[in-house]
Protein backbone atom coordinates (compact mmCIF):
# COMPACT_ATOMS: atom_id res chain seq x y z
CA UNK A 1 0.00 0.00 0.00
CA UNK A 2 2.82 2.21 0.88
CA UNK A 3 4.84 1.77 -2.77
CA UNK A 4 1.67 2.15 -4.84
CA UNK A 5 1.88 6.09 -4.98
CA UNK A 6 5.29 6.02 -5.69
CA UNK A 7 7.16 5.51 -9.54
CA UNK A 8 8.01 1.62 -10.17
CA UNK A 9 11.61 2.57 -10.92
CA UNK A 10 11.80 3.32 -7.08
CA UNK A 11 9.64 0.56 -5.79
CA UNK A 12 12.27 -1.73 -7.95
CA UNK A 13 15.22 -0.44 -6.01
CA UNK A 14 15.21 -3.10 -3.20
CA UNK A 15 15.13 -6.13 -5.70
CA UNK A 16 18.24 -4.08 -7.91
CA UNK A 17 19.91 -3.94 -4.37
CA UNK A 18 18.91 -7.55 -3.05
CA UNK A 19 18.81 -9.41 -6.18
CA UNK A 20 22.63 -10.04 -6.91
CA UNK A 21 22.96 -11.54 -2.97
CA UNK A 22 19.72 -13.67 -3.17
CA UNK A 23 20.51 -14.98 -6.18
CA UNK A 24 23.73 -16.23 -4.88
CA UNK A 25 22.21 -17.40 -2.37
CA UNK A 26 19.45 -19.70 -4.18
CA UNK A 27 22.36 -20.76 -6.77
CA UNK A 28 24.35 -21.92 -4.43
CA UNK A 29 22.47 -22.88 -1.55
CA UNK A 30 18.84 -24.08 -2.29
CA UNK A 31 19.83 -25.35 -6.08
CA UNK A 32 22.39 -28.03 -4.77
CA UNK A 33 20.12 -28.97 -1.77
CA UNK A 34 18.04 -29.83 -4.78
CA UNK A 35 20.93 -32.08 -6.21
CA UNK A 36 21.62 -33.09 -3.38
CA UNK A 37 18.04 -34.90 -3.08
CA UNK A 38 17.71 -35.74 -6.60
CA UNK A 39 21.57 -37.87 -5.58
CA UNK A 40 19.72 -39.16 -2.78
CA UNK A 41 17.13 -40.97 -4.82
CA UNK A 42 19.60 -42.33 -7.09
CA UNK A 43 21.53 -45.86 -7.55
CA UNK A 44 24.20 -47.71 -8.18
CA UNK A 45 28.03 -47.63 -7.25
CA UNK A 46 31.22 -45.66 -8.28
CA UNK A 47 32.01 -48.58 -10.72
CA UNK A 48 29.06 -49.10 -12.64
CA UNK A 49 27.75 -44.88 -12.29
CA UNK A 50 24.60 -43.96 -10.77
CA UNK A 51 21.44 -43.77 -12.26
CA UNK A 52 18.38 -41.84 -11.10
CA UNK A 53 15.44 -44.49 -10.12
CA UNK A 54 13.31 -42.71 -7.38
CA UNK A 55 15.62 -44.88 -4.52
CA UNK A 56 13.88 -44.22 -1.39
CA UNK A 57 15.45 -47.59 -0.42
CA UNK A 58 18.29 -44.95 0.66
CA UNK A 59 16.52 -43.41 3.15
CA UNK A 60 15.85 -46.12 4.80
CA UNK A 61 19.00 -48.59 4.68
CA UNK A 62 20.57 -45.58 5.29
CA UNK A 63 18.73 -44.82 9.11
CA UNK A 64 19.37 -49.30 9.35
CA UNK A 65 23.02 -48.51 9.11
CA UNK A 66 23.39 -45.23 10.49
CA UNK A 67 20.91 -44.80 13.34
CA UNK A 68 23.33 -45.46 16.03
CA UNK A 69 25.37 -42.48 14.66
CA UNK A 70 22.18 -40.27 14.69
CA UNK A 71 21.36 -41.25 18.31
CA UNK A 72 24.69 -40.17 19.29
CA UNK A 73 24.76 -37.28 17.52
CA UNK A 74 21.59 -36.01 19.30
CA UNK A 75 22.52 -37.56 22.61
CA UNK A 76 25.72 -35.45 22.55
CA UNK A 77 24.79 -32.19 20.84
CA UNK A 78 22.20 -31.89 23.26
CA UNK A 79 24.46 -33.15 26.39
CA UNK A 80 26.69 -30.47 24.59
CA UNK A 81 23.94 -27.64 24.34
CA UNK A 82 22.57 -27.76 27.96
CA UNK A 83 26.40 -28.27 29.78
CA UNK A 84 26.98 -24.85 27.73
CA UNK A 85 23.96 -23.12 28.88
CA UNK A 86 25.02 -24.42 32.35
CA UNK A 87 28.15 -22.48 31.94
CA UNK A 88 26.98 -19.73 29.51
CA UNK A 89 24.26 -18.21 31.70
CA UNK A 90 25.97 -17.03 35.13
CA UNK A 91 28.50 -16.08 32.59
CA UNK A 92 26.18 -13.85 30.48
CA UNK A 93 24.68 -12.45 33.53
CA UNK A 94 28.19 -11.55 35.31
CA UNK A 95 29.08 -9.82 32.14
CA UNK A 96 25.80 -7.73 32.03
CA UNK A 97 25.43 -6.83 35.26
CA UNK A 98 28.50 -7.28 36.83
CA UNK A 99 31.02 -6.31 34.06
CA UNK A 100 31.37 -2.94 34.84
CA UNK A 101 33.95 -1.42 32.99
CA UNK A 102 35.39 -4.47 32.18
CA UNK A 103 32.04 -5.51 30.18
CA UNK A 104 34.07 -4.70 26.82
CA UNK A 105 37.05 -7.42 27.86
CA UNK A 106 34.77 -9.86 28.88
CA UNK A 107 32.84 -9.90 25.59
CA UNK A 108 36.28 -10.12 23.83
CA UNK A 109 37.24 -12.83 25.61
CA UNK A 110 34.17 -15.16 24.79
CA UNK A 111 34.89 -14.22 20.99
CA UNK A 112 38.45 -15.12 21.28
CA UNK A 113 38.18 -18.41 20.27
CA UNK A 114 36.72 -17.47 17.19
CA UNK A 115 40.12 -15.94 16.05
CA UNK A 116 41.88 -19.22 16.54
CA UNK A 117 41.44 -21.88 13.89
CA UNK A 118 38.65 -24.06 14.66
CA UNK A 119 41.32 -27.26 13.85
CA UNK A 120 44.08 -25.71 16.09
CA UNK A 121 41.34 -24.88 18.69
CA UNK A 122 40.64 -28.59 19.17
CA UNK A 123 43.95 -29.59 18.29
CA UNK A 124 44.95 -27.73 21.35
CA UNK A 125 42.43 -29.77 23.75
CA UNK A 126 43.86 -33.31 22.55
CA UNK A 127 47.45 -31.58 24.47
CA UNK A 128 45.22 -30.50 27.56
CA UNK A 129 43.17 -34.27 27.86
CA UNK A 130 45.89 -36.47 26.85
CA UNK A 131 46.94 -39.12 28.89
CA UNK A 132 50.00 -37.93 30.51
CA UNK A 133 48.36 -34.36 30.48
CA UNK A 134 47.23 -32.59 34.10
CA UNK A 135 43.86 -33.56 33.85
CA UNK A 136 43.98 -37.09 33.30
CA UNK A 137 46.69 -37.18 36.34
CA UNK A 138 44.17 -35.36 38.31
CA UNK A 139 41.10 -37.74 37.69
CA UNK A 140 43.18 -40.49 38.22
CA UNK A 141 44.61 -39.40 41.67
CA UNK A 142 40.68 -38.03 42.88
CA UNK A 143 39.83 -41.97 42.00
CA UNK A 144 37.41 -40.70 39.38
CA UNK A 145 39.54 -42.30 36.69
CA UNK A 146 41.19 -45.86 37.11
CA UNK A 147 44.88 -45.87 36.80
CA UNK A 148 45.04 -46.75 33.48
CA UNK A 149 41.53 -44.75 32.55
CA UNK A 150 41.87 -41.93 29.52
CA UNK A 151 39.77 -39.43 28.67
CA UNK A 152 40.44 -39.43 25.10
CA UNK A 153 38.76 -41.29 22.95
CA UNK A 154 35.52 -41.39 24.96
CA UNK A 155 32.75 -39.99 24.61
CA UNK A 156 33.35 -37.11 27.50
CA UNK A 157 35.85 -36.09 25.59
CA UNK A 158 33.95 -35.44 22.31
CA UNK A 159 31.35 -33.57 24.66
CA UNK A 160 33.57 -31.56 26.03
CA UNK A 161 34.84 -30.38 22.82
CA UNK A 162 32.02 -29.76 21.14
CA UNK A 163 30.91 -27.81 24.11
CA UNK A 164 34.12 -25.39 24.32
CA UNK A 165 33.63 -24.74 20.47
CA UNK A 166 30.20 -23.93 19.95
CA UNK A 167 30.02 -21.95 24.05
CA UNK A 168 30.51 -18.79 22.47
CA UNK A 169 27.32 -19.34 20.17
CA UNK A 170 25.65 -19.70 23.87
CA UNK A 171 27.09 -16.88 25.68
CA UNK A 172 26.31 -13.91 23.03
CA UNK A 173 22.54 -14.59 22.63
CA UNK A 174 21.94 -14.70 26.30
CA UNK A 175 24.00 -11.90 27.07
CA UNK A 176 22.32 -9.22 24.65
CA UNK A 177 18.86 -10.53 25.93
CA UNK A 178 20.29 -9.52 29.44
CA UNK A 179 21.55 -6.55 28.17
CA UNK A 180 18.36 -5.05 26.85
CA UNK A 181 16.71 -6.22 30.02
CA UNK A 182 15.18 -3.14 32.25
CA UNK A 183 17.20 -3.00 35.25
CA UNK A 184 14.22 -1.13 36.79
CA UNK A 185 11.79 -3.78 36.31
CA UNK A 186 14.09 -5.65 38.71
CA UNK A 187 13.95 -3.02 41.00
CA UNK A 188 10.15 -2.73 40.93
CA UNK A 189 9.87 -6.46 41.98
CA UNK A 190 11.96 -6.11 44.70
CA UNK A 191 10.43 -2.59 45.92
CA UNK A 192 7.40 -5.17 45.89
CA UNK A 193 9.13 -7.27 48.58
CA UNK A 194 10.44 -9.84 46.03
CA UNK A 195 12.79 -11.91 47.17
CA UNK A 196 16.27 -11.96 45.30
CA UNK A 197 15.46 -15.45 43.90
CA UNK A 198 11.96 -14.43 43.16
CA UNK A 199 12.98 -11.60 41.40
CA UNK A 200 15.57 -13.59 38.98
CA UNK A 201 12.90 -16.72 38.67
CA UNK A 202 9.72 -13.72 37.88
CA UNK A 203 11.41 -10.99 35.83
CA UNK A 204 15.10 -11.92 34.90
CA UNK A 205 14.83 -15.38 33.57
CA UNK A 206 11.40 -14.92 31.43
CA UNK A 207 12.71 -12.16 29.93
CA UNK A 208 16.05 -13.49 28.67
CA UNK A 209 14.21 -16.55 27.65
CA UNK A 210 14.57 -15.72 24.09
CA UNK A 211 18.62 -15.70 24.42
CA UNK A 212 18.21 -18.60 25.96
CA UNK A 213 16.32 -20.15 22.42
CA UNK A 214 18.76 -18.64 20.11
CA UNK A 215 21.55 -19.70 22.37
CA UNK A 216 20.33 -23.24 21.76
CA UNK A 217 19.52 -23.44 18.60
CA UNK A 218 22.99 -21.46 17.85
CA UNK A 219 24.70 -24.01 19.68
CA UNK A 220 22.79 -27.31 18.87
CA UNK A 221 22.76 -27.28 15.16
CA UNK A 222 26.39 -26.90 14.89
CA UNK A 223 26.53 -29.78 17.24
CA UNK A 224 24.83 -31.87 15.71
CA UNK A 225 26.59 -31.76 12.17
CA UNK A 226 29.95 -31.60 13.87
CA UNK A 227 32.36 -34.38 12.77
CA UNK A 228 35.96 -32.33 13.63
CA UNK A 229 35.98 -33.22 17.53
CA UNK A 230 35.25 -37.14 16.80
CA UNK A 231 38.02 -37.26 14.27
CA UNK A 232 40.61 -35.46 17.06
CA UNK A 233 39.03 -36.20 20.39
CA UNK A 234 37.05 -39.40 19.93
CA UNK A 235 37.47 -42.79 18.51
CA UNK A 236 35.12 -45.38 16.13
CA UNK A 237 33.24 -45.93 18.85
CA UNK A 238 32.17 -42.53 18.99
CA UNK A 239 31.39 -41.54 15.36
CA UNK A 240 28.49 -39.37 15.17
CA UNK A 241 26.38 -38.48 11.59
CA UNK A 242 28.50 -35.90 10.76
CA UNK A 243 31.65 -38.64 10.38
CA UNK A 244 29.65 -40.95 8.55
CA UNK A 245 28.36 -38.40 5.71
CA UNK A 246 31.69 -36.97 5.55
CA UNK A 247 33.32 -40.45 4.72
CA UNK A 248 30.70 -41.76 2.47
CA UNK A 249 30.92 -38.83 0.41
CA UNK A 250 34.96 -38.25 0.66
CA UNK A 251 35.92 -41.55 1.18
CA UNK A 252 34.20 -44.34 0.03
CA UNK A 253 32.14 -42.48 -2.34
CA UNK A 254 28.69 -44.02 -1.69
CA UNK A 255 26.83 -41.16 -2.59
CA UNK A 256 23.38 -41.78 -2.85
CA UNK A 257 23.77 -43.29 0.84
CA UNK A 258 25.51 -40.02 1.82
CA UNK A 259 23.33 -37.58 0.64
CA UNK A 260 20.04 -39.91 1.82
CA UNK A 261 21.74 -39.22 5.44
CA UNK A 262 22.17 -35.77 5.05
CA UNK A 263 18.94 -35.46 4.20
CA UNK A 264 17.45 -36.94 7.31
CA UNK A 265 19.89 -35.23 9.13
CA UNK A 266 18.64 -31.78 7.88
CA UNK A 267 14.59 -32.73 8.85
CA UNK A 268 15.29 -33.79 12.35
CA UNK A 269 17.11 -30.18 12.53
CA UNK A 270 14.74 -28.43 10.75
CA UNK A 271 11.76 -29.95 12.61
CA UNK A 272 13.97 -29.10 15.97
CA UNK A 273 14.17 -25.06 14.21
CA UNK A 274 10.41 -24.82 13.42
CA UNK A 275 9.43 -25.94 16.88
CA UNK A 276 11.96 -23.43 17.85
CA UNK A 277 10.81 -20.54 15.78
CA UNK A 278 7.07 -21.26 16.49
CA UNK A 279 8.29 -20.37 20.27
CA UNK A 280 10.40 -17.64 19.96
CA UNK A 281 9.79 -15.89 16.43
CA UNK A 282 12.20 -15.55 13.49
CA UNK A 283 12.94 -12.30 14.10
CA UNK A 284 14.28 -12.32 17.50
CA UNK A 285 16.57 -14.66 16.17
CA UNK A 286 17.73 -12.62 13.61
CA UNK A 287 17.68 -10.01 16.17
CA UNK A 288 19.69 -12.15 18.64
CA UNK A 289 22.21 -13.33 16.20
CA UNK A 290 23.80 -10.12 15.17
CA UNK A 291 25.33 -10.25 18.28
CA UNK A 292 27.32 -12.73 17.26
CA UNK A 293 30.07 -10.23 15.64
CA UNK B 1 31.52 -19.59 58.62
CA UNK B 2 28.12 -17.77 58.17
CA UNK B 3 30.15 -14.38 56.65
CA UNK B 4 32.20 -16.75 54.29
CA UNK B 5 29.17 -18.37 53.27
CA UNK B 6 27.40 -14.59 52.21
CA UNK B 7 30.43 -13.96 50.33
CA UNK B 8 30.34 -16.88 48.57
CA UNK B 9 26.77 -16.92 47.93
CA UNK B 10 26.98 -12.96 46.69
CA UNK B 11 30.30 -14.06 44.41
CA UNK B 12 29.18 -17.10 43.31
CA UNK B 13 28.17 -16.02 39.71
CA UNK B 14 31.61 -14.17 39.10
CA UNK B 15 33.54 -17.06 40.21
CA UNK B 16 31.95 -19.12 37.96
CA UNK B 17 32.22 -16.90 35.30
CA UNK B 18 36.23 -16.43 36.14
CA UNK B 19 36.08 -19.93 35.25
CA UNK B 20 34.57 -19.87 32.07
CA UNK B 21 36.56 -17.33 31.06
CA UNK B 22 39.85 -18.94 31.69
CA UNK B 23 38.18 -22.01 30.09
CA UNK B 24 37.73 -20.21 27.23
CA UNK B 25 41.15 -18.89 27.23
CA UNK B 26 43.20 -21.69 27.90
CA UNK B 27 43.65 -23.62 24.62
CA UNK B 28 44.28 -20.12 23.18
CA UNK B 29 47.09 -19.68 25.44
CA UNK B 30 48.24 -23.18 25.25
CA UNK B 31 49.17 -22.83 21.52
CA UNK B 32 50.91 -19.24 22.02
CA UNK B 33 52.87 -21.41 24.68
CA UNK B 34 53.73 -24.75 22.43
CA UNK B 35 54.73 -22.93 19.64
CA UNK B 36 57.90 -22.53 20.97
CA UNK B 37 57.99 -25.70 22.11
CA UNK B 38 60.99 -28.42 21.26
CA UNK B 39 58.72 -31.50 20.71
CA UNK B 40 60.79 -34.53 20.58
CA UNK B 41 59.44 -36.75 18.35
CA UNK B 42 56.27 -36.08 14.97
CA UNK B 43 53.58 -35.28 17.70
CA UNK B 44 53.64 -31.66 19.19
CA UNK B 45 51.50 -32.64 22.27
CA UNK B 46 53.69 -32.84 25.16
CA UNK B 47 56.14 -29.78 26.37
CA UNK B 48 59.86 -31.27 25.92
CA UNK B 49 62.32 -27.51 25.94
CA UNK B 50 61.75 -23.98 24.80
CA UNK B 51 62.78 -23.09 21.24
CA UNK B 52 62.04 -20.51 18.70
CA UNK B 53 62.64 -22.32 15.58
CA UNK B 54 58.89 -22.18 14.85
CA UNK B 55 59.19 -18.33 14.61
CA UNK B 56 62.23 -17.41 12.86
CA UNK B 57 61.00 -20.22 10.73
CA UNK B 58 57.83 -19.73 10.31
CA UNK B 59 57.29 -19.89 6.17
CA UNK B 60 59.77 -22.46 5.97
CA UNK B 61 57.28 -25.42 4.93
CA UNK B 62 56.44 -24.57 1.33
CA UNK B 63 53.38 -26.29 1.56
CA UNK B 64 52.24 -24.81 4.74
CA UNK B 65 53.20 -21.44 3.01
CA UNK B 66 51.75 -22.39 0.42
CA UNK B 67 48.26 -23.64 1.68
CA UNK B 68 48.23 -20.49 3.73
CA UNK B 69 48.44 -18.36 0.91
CA UNK B 70 45.21 -19.62 -0.90
CA UNK B 71 43.47 -19.47 2.24
CA UNK B 72 44.14 -15.49 2.52
CA UNK B 73 43.52 -15.08 -1.53
CA UNK B 74 40.25 -16.88 -0.73
CA UNK B 75 39.71 -15.30 2.25
CA UNK B 76 40.51 -11.50 0.49
CA UNK B 77 38.37 -12.06 -2.41
CA UNK B 78 35.25 -14.11 -0.67
CA UNK B 79 35.12 -10.96 2.02
CA UNK B 80 35.21 -8.63 -0.87
CA UNK B 81 31.76 -9.85 -2.63
CA UNK B 82 30.18 -11.39 0.06
CA UNK B 83 30.58 -7.55 1.92
CA UNK B 84 29.41 -5.91 -1.01
CA UNK B 85 26.48 -8.06 -1.68
CA UNK B 86 25.42 -8.30 1.75
CA UNK B 87 25.43 -4.62 2.49
CA UNK B 88 23.30 -4.63 -0.66
CA UNK B 89 20.86 -7.20 0.97
CA UNK B 90 21.21 -5.17 4.52
CA UNK B 91 20.30 -1.36 2.19
CA UNK B 92 17.53 -3.06 1.00
CA UNK B 93 16.11 -4.60 4.30
CA UNK B 94 16.20 -1.68 6.34
CA UNK B 95 16.02 0.98 3.75
CA UNK B 96 12.98 0.32 1.19
CA UNK B 97 9.63 -1.36 2.07
CA UNK B 98 8.38 -4.27 -0.61
CA UNK B 99 6.88 -7.08 -1.01
CA UNK B 100 8.63 -10.42 0.11
CA UNK B 101 10.14 -9.50 2.72
CA UNK B 102 9.91 -13.09 4.46
CA UNK B 103 10.73 -14.53 1.67
CA UNK B 104 13.97 -12.51 1.55
CA UNK B 105 14.78 -12.89 6.01
CA UNK B 106 13.97 -16.55 5.47
CA UNK B 107 16.58 -17.04 2.76
CA UNK B 108 19.11 -15.19 4.65
CA UNK B 109 18.51 -17.01 8.00
CA UNK B 110 18.02 -20.36 6.53
CA UNK B 111 22.03 -21.15 5.68
CA UNK B 112 22.91 -20.27 9.01
CA UNK B 113 20.59 -22.57 10.76
CA UNK B 114 21.73 -25.69 8.45
CA UNK B 115 24.86 -27.56 9.52
CA UNK B 116 27.81 -27.24 7.80
CA UNK B 117 28.03 -30.71 6.82
CA UNK B 118 25.20 -30.20 5.07
CA UNK B 119 25.90 -27.56 2.78
CA UNK B 120 29.27 -28.76 1.86
CA UNK B 121 27.73 -32.00 0.80
CA UNK B 122 24.96 -30.19 -0.84
CA UNK B 123 27.34 -28.30 -3.13
CA UNK B 124 29.48 -31.22 -3.53
CA UNK B 125 26.43 -33.46 -4.72
CA UNK B 126 25.27 -30.11 -7.92
CA UNK B 127 29.38 -29.70 -8.51
CA UNK B 128 29.30 -33.64 -9.12
CA UNK B 129 26.34 -33.68 -11.28
CA UNK B 130 27.18 -30.88 -13.33
CA UNK B 131 30.40 -31.81 -13.21
CA UNK B 132 31.82 -28.86 -12.15
CA UNK B 133 35.98 -29.52 -11.22
CA UNK B 134 36.40 -28.21 -7.44
CA UNK B 135 39.35 -26.59 -6.44
CA UNK B 136 39.55 -22.47 -5.79
CA UNK B 137 36.80 -21.56 -7.57
CA UNK B 138 34.20 -24.24 -6.31
CA UNK B 139 35.31 -22.54 -3.05
CA UNK B 140 35.17 -19.24 -3.89
CA UNK B 141 31.43 -20.03 -4.29
CA UNK B 142 30.80 -22.00 -1.70
CA UNK B 143 32.75 -19.34 1.02
CA UNK B 144 31.05 -15.93 -0.59
CA UNK B 145 27.47 -17.96 -0.48
CA UNK B 146 27.93 -18.75 3.71
CA UNK B 147 29.57 -15.20 4.58
CA UNK B 148 26.89 -13.41 2.58
CA UNK B 149 24.21 -14.33 5.65
CA UNK B 150 26.65 -12.98 8.14
CA UNK B 151 27.12 -10.17 6.51
CA UNK B 152 23.49 -8.78 6.13
CA UNK B 153 23.03 -8.94 9.80
CA UNK B 154 26.06 -7.01 10.94
CA UNK B 155 25.00 -4.41 8.31
CA UNK B 156 21.70 -4.40 8.85
CA UNK B 157 22.27 -4.14 13.27
CA UNK B 158 24.39 -1.06 11.73
CA UNK B 159 21.85 0.60 9.75
CA UNK B 160 18.67 0.60 11.96
CA UNK B 161 21.53 2.74 14.39
CA UNK B 162 21.69 4.94 11.67
CA UNK B 163 20.41 8.43 12.31
CA UNK B 164 19.14 9.43 9.20
CA UNK B 165 18.26 12.72 10.32
CA UNK B 166 21.91 13.06 9.26
CA UNK B 167 21.46 12.58 5.90
CA UNK B 168 18.06 15.08 6.08
CA UNK B 169 20.14 17.52 7.54
CA UNK B 170 22.72 17.71 4.52
CA UNK B 171 20.37 17.50 1.95
CA UNK B 172 18.68 20.26 3.61
CA UNK B 173 21.94 22.02 3.04
CA UNK B 174 21.84 21.44 -0.40
CA UNK B 175 23.90 18.45 -0.54
CA UNK B 176 23.23 16.35 -3.89
CA UNK B 177 22.31 12.80 -3.01
CA UNK B 178 25.83 11.45 -4.15
CA UNK B 179 27.55 14.11 -1.67
CA UNK B 180 25.24 13.09 1.13
CA UNK B 181 26.24 9.51 0.19
CA UNK B 182 30.10 10.05 -0.34
CA UNK B 183 30.19 12.57 2.99
CA UNK B 184 27.80 10.91 5.59
CA UNK B 185 26.65 8.35 5.12
CA UNK B 186 29.59 6.13 3.58
CA UNK B 187 31.73 7.37 6.70
CA UNK B 188 29.22 6.58 8.91
CA UNK B 189 28.60 3.05 7.82
CA UNK B 190 32.41 2.39 7.45
CA UNK B 191 33.06 0.75 10.70
CA UNK B 192 30.10 -1.65 10.46
CA UNK B 193 31.41 -2.51 6.86
CA UNK B 194 34.44 -2.95 8.28
CA UNK B 195 33.14 -5.13 10.77
CA UNK B 196 31.00 -7.21 8.57
CA UNK B 197 33.93 -7.88 6.02
CA UNK B 198 35.93 -8.54 9.26
CA UNK B 199 33.73 -11.15 10.09
CA UNK B 200 33.48 -12.66 6.77
CA UNK B 201 37.32 -12.92 6.50
CA UNK B 202 37.55 -15.20 9.42
CA UNK B 203 34.88 -17.00 8.62
CA UNK B 204 36.75 -18.11 5.07
CA UNK B 205 39.71 -18.16 6.87
CA UNK B 206 38.96 -20.68 9.89
CA UNK B 207 36.26 -22.54 7.39
CA UNK B 208 37.51 -26.85 7.26
CA UNK B 209 34.05 -28.67 6.83
CA UNK B 210 32.42 -26.89 3.77
CA UNK B 211 36.30 -26.57 2.04
CA UNK B 212 36.92 -30.06 2.76
CA UNK B 213 33.82 -31.54 0.72
CA UNK B 214 34.40 -28.32 -2.17
CA UNK B 215 38.23 -28.37 -2.47
CA UNK B 216 39.14 -30.96 -4.87
CA UNK B 217 43.19 -31.17 -4.51
CA UNK B 218 43.56 -27.85 -3.64
CA UNK B 219 45.04 -26.96 0.16
CA UNK B 220 43.71 -24.22 2.43
CA UNK B 221 45.17 -23.69 5.96
CA UNK B 222 43.05 -25.37 8.07
CA UNK B 223 42.53 -28.42 5.23
CA UNK B 224 46.61 -28.24 5.44
CA UNK B 225 46.20 -28.72 9.11
CA UNK B 226 43.91 -31.56 9.30
CA UNK B 227 46.29 -33.70 6.31
CA UNK B 228 48.80 -33.05 8.43
CA UNK B 229 47.45 -33.91 11.84
CA UNK B 230 47.55 -37.89 10.83
CA UNK B 231 51.60 -37.77 10.45
CA UNK B 232 52.23 -35.17 13.08
CA UNK B 233 51.30 -31.08 12.63
CA UNK B 234 54.75 -29.15 12.69
CA UNK B 235 55.02 -26.67 15.45
CA UNK B 236 55.03 -24.10 12.54
CA UNK B 237 51.13 -24.28 12.15
CA UNK B 238 51.00 -22.99 16.30
CA UNK B 239 52.75 -19.89 15.18
CA UNK B 240 50.90 -19.37 12.43
CA UNK B 241 47.87 -19.99 13.91
CA UNK B 242 48.82 -17.72 16.99
CA UNK B 243 50.44 -15.16 14.25
CA UNK B 244 46.82 -15.51 13.27
CA UNK B 245 45.18 -15.01 16.48
CA UNK B 246 46.96 -11.83 16.91
CA UNK B 247 46.59 -10.11 13.98
CA UNK B 248 42.81 -10.62 14.15
CA UNK B 249 42.39 -9.36 17.34
CA UNK B 250 44.46 -6.06 16.60
CA UNK B 251 42.31 -5.79 13.64
CA UNK B 252 39.66 -6.10 15.84
CA UNK B 253 40.23 -3.50 18.64
CA UNK B 254 40.80 -1.55 15.52
CA UNK B 255 37.47 -1.48 14.46
CA UNK B 256 36.17 -1.24 17.94
CA UNK B 257 38.37 1.52 17.90
CA UNK B 258 36.96 3.09 14.49
CA UNK B 259 33.00 1.93 15.84
CA UNK B 260 33.52 4.13 19.03
CA UNK B 261 34.80 7.28 16.76
CA UNK B 262 31.74 7.33 14.57
CA UNK B 263 29.60 6.88 17.34
CA UNK B 264 30.67 9.98 18.77
CA UNK B 265 30.72 11.61 15.14
CA UNK B 266 26.94 10.73 15.17
CA UNK B 267 26.56 12.00 18.69
CA UNK B 268 27.14 15.43 17.60
CA UNK B 269 23.04 16.64 17.52
CA UNK B 270 21.98 20.10 18.46
CA UNK B 271 18.99 18.65 21.12
CA UNK B 272 20.59 15.70 22.50
CA UNK B 273 18.09 15.14 25.23
CA UNK B 274 15.23 14.70 22.98
CA UNK B 275 16.66 11.82 21.23
CA UNK B 276 15.44 8.92 22.83
CA UNK B 277 11.80 10.24 22.96
CA UNK B 278 11.92 11.18 19.61
CA UNK B 279 13.47 8.17 17.84
CA UNK B 280 10.67 5.84 20.04
CA UNK B 281 8.13 8.25 18.29
CA UNK B 282 9.76 7.83 14.94
CA UNK B 283 10.27 4.36 14.95
CA UNK B 284 7.13 3.45 16.54
CA UNK B 285 8.84 1.11 19.20
CA UNK B 286 11.62 0.69 21.65
CA UNK B 287 14.95 2.84 20.69
CA UNK B 288 17.25 0.62 18.98
CA UNK B 289 20.10 2.98 19.12
CA UNK B 290 21.48 0.29 21.53
CA UNK B 291 20.90 -2.51 19.39
CA UNK B 292 23.81 -1.24 16.74
CA UNK B 293 26.28 -1.95 18.52
CA UNK B 294 27.33 -5.30 18.87
CA UNK B 295 30.72 -6.08 20.91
Amino acid sequence: MNGESKPLSRRLIPYWLMGPGLLWLVLFFVIPLYFMARLALESGTLETGFSFTWEWANFTDGWDRYSEQFFRSFIYAGSATLIALVIAYPLAYAIAFRGGRWKNALLFAVVAPFFTTYLIRTIAWTTILSDNGVVVDVLRTIGILGDDGRVLATPAAVIAGITYNFLPFMVLPIYASLERLDPGLIEAAKDLYSSSRAAFLKVTLPLSMPGIVAGTLLTFIPAAGDYINVIFLGSTNTSMVGNAIQSLYLNTREYPTAAALSFILMAVIMAVVVIYIRFAGSEALMGEEEEAT
Amino acid sequence: MSAAWKWLRHNAVNIWAALAIAYLLIPIGLIAVFSFNDPEGKFNYVWSGFSTDAWTGIFGIQELTDAFLTSLRLAALSTLIATILGTMIALALVRHQFHGRKVANFLIVIPMATPEVVIGASLLSMFLIYGISLGFFSLLLAHVMFSISFVVIVVRSRLIGFDRRLEEAARDLGATPMTTFRTITFPLLMPGLVGAALLAFALSIDDFVISNFTSGTTVTFPLYIFGAAQRGIPVEVYSVATLLFSVTVLAMLFVTWQQRRAEKLAEVRPDDTDESGLSALTAGREPVSSAGSAA
